[in-house]
């Protein structure tokens, strides 16, 4: 049982400042985004999330409770924590286009003359931007 | 409600010199706790105090509502610098907690030893110092204590063994559900182990209190200099490095940053701690801090 590949195997970056209860939400909710994690998949125990990361149980604990609070995972007594929905459902298919228009983007970009450092900051300074109409909005 | 360790204007005084002053604080139960700040800060002083090693100069200190002293059979504490017998070998030590520990729980201890591959009739001078913490913790985690207290557990070791020895800490927290306080100068991992924070600086608490509010309402913010008197109308700014045109905050903020000229940037708990250590201290530093939690509230 231990030795059985996981589902999902978290990770927790300590420089990022987002608080590890949040990256693990992060990581099941980008999983599920991107079809990882299917309906039916069985999450690692909390044990085995604690001793694997070295990680305080209570962050994994409320991780957990987020995650089953916004419907996406289940915990049965006895058997463990599973999937019950997946986030890639609607927009998954819609992925390939939008890599290509993005892709045009990027290769566009290139040709302007921008690197790889100044794609990152335009492209998070312009999220950043949209956000910011939408909670205005 | 009853914490498992509540400080009331708690006072360690040696001669004229206060090492702890006006210490007041409270960590509820079932909390992982990490007690940081800079080295002679009072930090060993208060966990000596919480374990009845010392007898307080001012103030109270309760420990699950009662004097340290009478409690003692339900708290763990491992002393700085891995108390061990070196003579002993590591089976010897155990024995040893046996005799000593109405409540041992030796089967715990040789499994977990086993666990980490440490060897019974190796003498604990012998052990490598990761080692050697680990021995420390089993026989203190062996005593099935509700409240453990380590002094800098895990100061001097490597990377590795201080990852490990992490993990057999969050194991044990998990398994029993018992409440940590550690102290530890080092800070760059605790958000990853602790979800209480409790900084001393200068022989007094600087801030006590949950660490998830901590990091949802400080930013670090990036952007133009003569933006930044109209950002302090809603936000605090605890630090500001700028040059002449561009400014590098770190702010606690009053809900979004609606300012599109400001990069948000996430900070991490090294981040605030330090930028709240530097800050003055007082009365005004604690003051702030109960905000934050009220805010997150």
């Amino acid at each position: 049982m231990e030795s059985e590949k996981q589902a999902i195997e978290f990770y927790l970056d300590n420089r990022s400042g987002v608080s590890p209860y949040l990256q693990l939400v992060q990581q099941v909710k980008q999983a599920l985004r991107l079809g990882f994690l299917k309906k039916g998949d069985q999450l690692p125990t909390m044990r085995m999330v604690v001793s694997r990361l070295a990680i305080n149980p209570n962050t994994v604990f409320k991780a957990y409770r987020e995650l089953e609070h916004d419907g996406l995972i289940e915990s049965r007594p006895g058997q463990g924590t599973f999937v019950i929905r997946t986030l890639a459902d609607a927009s998954l298919a819609s992925h390939d286009e939008l890599r290509r228009s993005l892709l045009d983007w990027l290769r566009e970009a290139e040709a302007a003359g921008l690197d790889e450092e100044s794609v990152r900051a335009l492209i998070a300074s312009t999220l950043q931007q949209f956000q910011k109409r939408e909670q205005i909005a | 409600m009853i914490q498992a360790l509540e400080t009331t204007q708690l006072g360690k005084r040696y001669g004229k010199d206060w090492a702890l002053r006006d210490c007041s604080l409270q960590l509820p139960i079932g909390r992982v706790a990490g007690l940081v700040g800079p080295n002679g800060a009072g930090k060993t002083t208060l966990l000596h105090l919480a374990v009845g090693l010392l007898e307080p100069s001012a103030g109270r200190v309760l420990v699950f509502g009662e004097a340290p002293h009478s409690v003692l059979p339900r708290v763990g504490f491992v002393a700085q610098d891995r108390p061990l017998y070196r003579a002993f070998r590591v089976m010897d030590m155990l024995m040893l907690g046996q005799k000593l520990n109405p409540t041992w729980d030796m089967e715990l201890a040789k499994e977990r030893l086993a666990h980490l591959n440490i060897p019974l009739n190796r003498p604990t001078g012998k052990l490598s110092g990761g080692q050697q913490a680990q021995v420390a913790l089993v026989m203190a985690l062996a005593k099935r204590p509700e409240l453990l207290i380590l002094d800098e557990p895990i100061a001097n070791l490597d990377p590795l063994a201080r990852y490990e020895f992490q993990q057999t800490l969050m194991d044990a927290v998990a398994q029993d559900g018992l409440t940590v306080l550690f102290s530890s100068h080092l800070i760059a991992d605790l958000d990853r182990v602790c979800d209480y924070l409790i900084i001393l600086s200068a022989s007094q608490v600087q801030l006590a209190g949950d660490i998830e509010p901590l990091l949802s309402t400080h930013k670090r913010l990036i952007g133009p200099r003569d933006r930044e008197a109209s950002l302090a109308r809603t936000h605090t700014i605890l630090q500001a490095r700028s040059s002449e045109r561009q400014s590098n905050l770190l702010v606690r903020t009053h809900g979004a940053v609606l300012d599109p000229s400001w990069e948000v940037q996430e900070a991490s708990l090294e981040d605030i701690i330090l930028a709240y250590l530097a800050l003055p201290a007082g009365d005004s530093f604690s003051a702030r801090y109960q905000q934050i939690q009220e805010v997150a509230r």
